[in-house]
C-alpha cells in the first residue's frame, strides 16, 4: 500500500461554457466536475457513485482523455497525461482502457466479434498475425465465450454476451487500469451477476486498477474496494467500501444508502431527501448539498466545505462541516 | 388487505394469454397468466425483459398494439365486468376513470407541444364534466397533491421545463385525477435517480392510501417490490412461475428461478463477498421455447420430468408455485 499509487488524480476540473446574451458570448461556466483528487492503487477497485449529472462519467471521461479538464492533473504511472500530446497519448492508450455502459452501440454491427476484439491489436501492432489471433481466442475463452464467437456479428448476441465482448476488447492490449462506466446498467439481474463476477476475476487474476462508475450503490460495493461519492461534480465522501456502507459519514452518502430498496426491510425506515438534486448551472451557495441536508447547520448555506481526512473514526475523508 | 376484508377481488385476470405476430412467426407472450387483485392493494408484477410483464400490464387496459399483438384467450373482470368484451367506445370510458396507467418514461408519454396544465385538463374535461376553469383549479390541486411547489404557475410549463421526478409526478396526477379503481404502473421509477425514487414511491403510497386504489406495480426491480407491494407475482417467459406474500415469498421462494433471482442480486453489505450466485445460461429464445417448464435449462434442481411436462401453479405453503420439484417443501 506504500507503494506510489499507479492513478493520482489532483485537483481534476471541467468546467462547460455557458453562452447567452448577444453573439453567443460565454456568460457562465457550468462546473461538471470539481477540484476532486483521489488515488487508485494497482490491484485496487475504487467504486465512484452519484447520481445523474453529478459529473462521474466526464470524470471517467477526462482519465480516458475523451474529454480535455479544465483544470487539474491526472498521473498516471507517475506521468501527467493532460500534458502529453496525441502521438505521446497512443502509447498510453495500450495502458488504460475502458468499457462502456450500452452493449448495444459500443460495438461495429458491421464487424466480426473477432475483429471487434482484435482491432487494438492491429493497431498497437502486436505480435504476429498468428499470435493475435491465438490472443483473441485466448480473451474470448477467458471472458465465457466460444471461440465460434469470433466468427459472428454483434446482432446475433445477447446483452450480456455483447458487454463480454466489450471486456475482451478492452483486456485485448492488458490494461494496467480500466475504467468502467455503468458496465452492467443495461443488463437484466441474472446477467448482470455473471458479468459482475467476470469483473471482479479480471481486476483480481490481472492485478488490473479499475475505477467503477455507477449509479448503483449495492453493484459499486460489490466490485470495489475504496467508494468515493459525489454530488453536484464534487467528491463529498471518500472511504473504504466497508466503512462508508456501514458507518457513513456525509448526510447525502447516509441519504443514498437508505434510499436504495433493499429486500428484507420496510420502506418507512428510510431517509426521504425533499427537493430536487439542484442544477449545475447554478449551484446553491456554500456546501452545494444544504438545501436538501436533513442536518444543515448555518455554516453550512455560506461557507463550501472542503474535503478532510477522518481522524479517530477510520480512514477516508468527507467533506462536510458536521465534522470540522 | 386480503380475502378476508373484501367480499370480491376487484381485478380478476384469468388464462390471460396475448400472441404477437413476427417475422418469426407467431410468439406467446404472455400464457395463461390468471390472478386477483384486491381492493387498494398493491401487487408487484416481477421478471426479467422479455418474461410478458409489460404485455400483461397493456392488456389490462387493452392497449397491446393491434396488430401485430392479440389476446387471444382469457378474461379480464373489473368488478366482475369483463373489459375484453366491451366495445372500443366503452373501453375508453373506463379507460382513465376506472383503470389508470402510468410508463416509465414520462418525457415520452407526455406531450412536449402542449402545457402540463393544458393536458391535465384535457382529461378532466372529457371524463367528467367540468368547466375550464374548474377543470384548471383541480389539476392545480392535483399537482399540489404530488408536491409540485407553486403548482398553480407549474400548470403553464411545458414537459421540458420540468425533472424527470416531477414529470413523473404529473403522469400519477394525471392518471389519479378521474380517480381509477386501479392503477398499472410500469416501471414508474426504473428512469430516476434512487433518491428521487424513494421520494416517488412514498407519494405513490400516500396517495393509494387517500384515493383507496389498487395499483399493480410492473418493475424489474424486487427490492422496490419488496418494500412497496404485500403480494407479488414472479414472471418467467410469459407465465407466472410463483406468486404469494411479498414477504413470505421472498423469505423463503419455492420457485428455483425466484430464489435464483433473488440471490443474484447484489445488496449492501458490511462484508464483500467473493462471488455473487448466478443463474447460469439465459432466458430461451420466445420463438423456440422448451416443452416442459421453461426454466429446466437454467435450474440447478432440473429433474427429467421437468423436460417433459410443463408446471401449473399450485399452492405449496402458501405460495403459489408452478414447480414440480419447489424448494423447501415436504412433499
Amino acid at each position: 500500500m506504500n507503494a506510489e499509487p499507479l492513478v493520482q488524480v489532483r485537483g481534476l476540473s471541467k468546467y462547460f461554457p455557458i453562452h447567452g446574451g448577444l453573439f453567443r458570448r460565454v456568460v457562465a461556466g457550468l462546473k461538471a466536475v470539481d477540484d476532486v483528487s483521489f488515488v487508485i492503487h494497482a490491484g485496487r477497485t475504487l467504486g465512484l457513485v452519484g447520481e445523474s449529472g453529478c459529473g462521474k462519467s466526464t470524470l471517467g471521461r477526462m482519465l480516458l482523455r475523451l474529454q480535455e479538464p479544465t483544470a487539474g492533473q491526472v498521473l498516471f504511472a507517475g506521468e501527467d497525461l493532460t500534458r502529453l500530446d496525441r502521438r505521446q497519448m497512443l502509447a498510453y492508450r495500450q495502458r488504460i482502457q475502458a468499457v462502456f455502459q450500452d452493449p448495444y452501440g459500443s460495438l461495429s454491427p458491421r464487424r466480426t466479434v473477432g475483429q471487434t476484439v482484435r482491432e487494438p491489436l492491429d493497431v498497437h501492432r502486436v505480435g504476429t498475425p498468428g499470435d493475435r489471433q491465438q490472443r483473441v481466442d485466448e480473451l474470448l475463452a477467458f471472458v465465457g465465450l466460444s471461440a465460434q464467437a469470433a466468427h459472428r456479428y454483434p446482432h446475433e448476441f445477447s446483452g450480456g454476451q455483447r458487454q463480454r465482448i466489450g471486456i475482451a476488447r478492452a483486456l485485448a492490449l492488458n490494461p494496467q487500469f480500466l475504467v468502467a462506466d455503468e458496465p452492467v446498467s443495461a443488463l437484466d439481474v441474472s446477467v448482470q451477476s455473471q458479468v459482475l463476477n467476470l469483473i471482479v476475476r479480471l481486476q483480481r487474476e490481472r492485478g488490473i486498477a479499475l475505477l467503477f462508475i455507477s449509479h448503483d450503490l449495492a453493484v459499486v460495493q460489490h466490485v470495489s474496494d475504496d467508494i468515493g461519492v459525489m454530488y453536484l461534480g464534487r467528491l463529498v465522501e471518500i472511504a473504504p467500501a466497508g466503512q462508508i456502507l456501514t458507518a457513513p459519514r456525509h448526510p447525502y452518502t447516509e441519504a443514498l444508502i437508505s434510499a436504495v430498496p433493499q429486500i428484507g426491510r420496510r420502506m418507512h425506515s428510510r431517509i426521504v431527501l425533499g427537493g430536487e438534486v439542484p442544477s449545475a448551472r447554478t449551484p446553491p451557495s456554500g456546501c452545494a448539498f444544504h438545501p436538501r441536508c436533513p442536518r444543515v447547520m448555518a455554516v453550512c448555506r455560506s461557507v463550501r466545505p472542503v474535503l478532510k481526512k477522518n481522524g479517530d473514526e477510520g480512514s477516508g475523508s468527507v467533506a462536510c462541516h458536521l465534522y470540522p | 388487505m386480503n380475502a378476508a376484508d373484501a367480499p370480491a377481488p376487484l381485478l380478476r385476470v384469468k388464462d390471460l394469454t396475448v400472441e404477437f405476430r413476427t417475422m418469426d412467426g407467431i410468439v406467446r407472450a404472455v400464457d395463461a397468466v390468471s390472478f386477483d387483485i384486491w381492493p387498494n392493494e398493491t401487487v408487484g408484477l416481477v421478471g426479467e425483459s422479455g418474461c410478458g410483464k409489460t404485455v400483461t400490464g397493456l392488456s389490462l387496459l387493452r392497449l397491446i398494439p393491434s396488430p401485430p399483438g392479440q389476446i387471444i384467450n382469457g378474461s379480464i373482470e373489473l368488478e366482475g365486468l369483463d373489459l375484453l368484451s366491451l366495445d372500443a367506445g366503452d373501453m375508453e370510458k373506463r379507460r382513465g376513470s376506472e383503470i389508470a396507467m402510468i410508463f416509465q418514461e414520462p418525457m415520452t408519454s407526455l406531450n412536449p407541444v402542449f402545457t402540463i396544465g393544458s393536458q391535465i385538463t384535457e382529461v378532466l374535461r372529457r371524463h367528467r364534466q367540468l368547466s375550464q376553469r374548474q377543470a384548471r383549479e383541480l389539476a392545480a390541486s392535483l399537482l399540489a397533491k404530488v408536491s409540485i411547489p407553486d403548482a398553480g404557475r407549474r400548470l403553464d410549463d411545458y414537459p421540458h421545463q420540468l425533472s424527470g421526478g416531477m414529470r413523473q409526478r404529473v403522469m400519477i396526477a394525471m392518471a389519479l385525477s378521474c380517480n381509477p379503481k386501479l392503477l398499472v404502473a410500469d416501471e414508474p421509477t426504473t428512469a430516476l435517480d434512487v433518491t428521487t425514487q424513494a421520494q416517488v414511491l412514498d407519494q405513490m403510497r400516500e396517495l393509494q392510501n387517500e384515493f383507496r386504489m389498487a395499483v399493480l406495480l410492473v418493475t424489474h426491480d424486487l427490492g422496490v417490490v419488496a418494500e412497496t407491494c404485500q403480494r407479488a407475482l414472479v414472471m418467467y417467459c410469459g407465465s407466472i412461475v410463483e406468486a404469494g406474500k411479498t414477504e413470505q415469498l421472498f423469505s423463503s421462494p419455492r420457485h428455483p428461478y425466484t430464489a435464483g433471482l433473488l440471490a443474484s442480486i447484489p445488496r449492501i453489505r458490511a462484508e464483500r463477498i467473493a462471488e455473487l450466485p448466478v443463474i447460469p445460461g439465459r432466458v430461451p429464445d420466445p420463438g423456440n421455447l422448451p416443452a416442459g417448464c421453461r426454466f429446466a435449462g437454467r435450474c440447478s434442481h432440473v429433474q427429467s420430468r421437468c423436460h417433459q411436462e410443463r408446471p401449473t401453479l399450485r399452492s405449496v405453503n402458501g405460495n403459489a408455485v408452478a414447480c414440480h420439484y419447489p424448494l423447501g417443501a415436504d412433499i
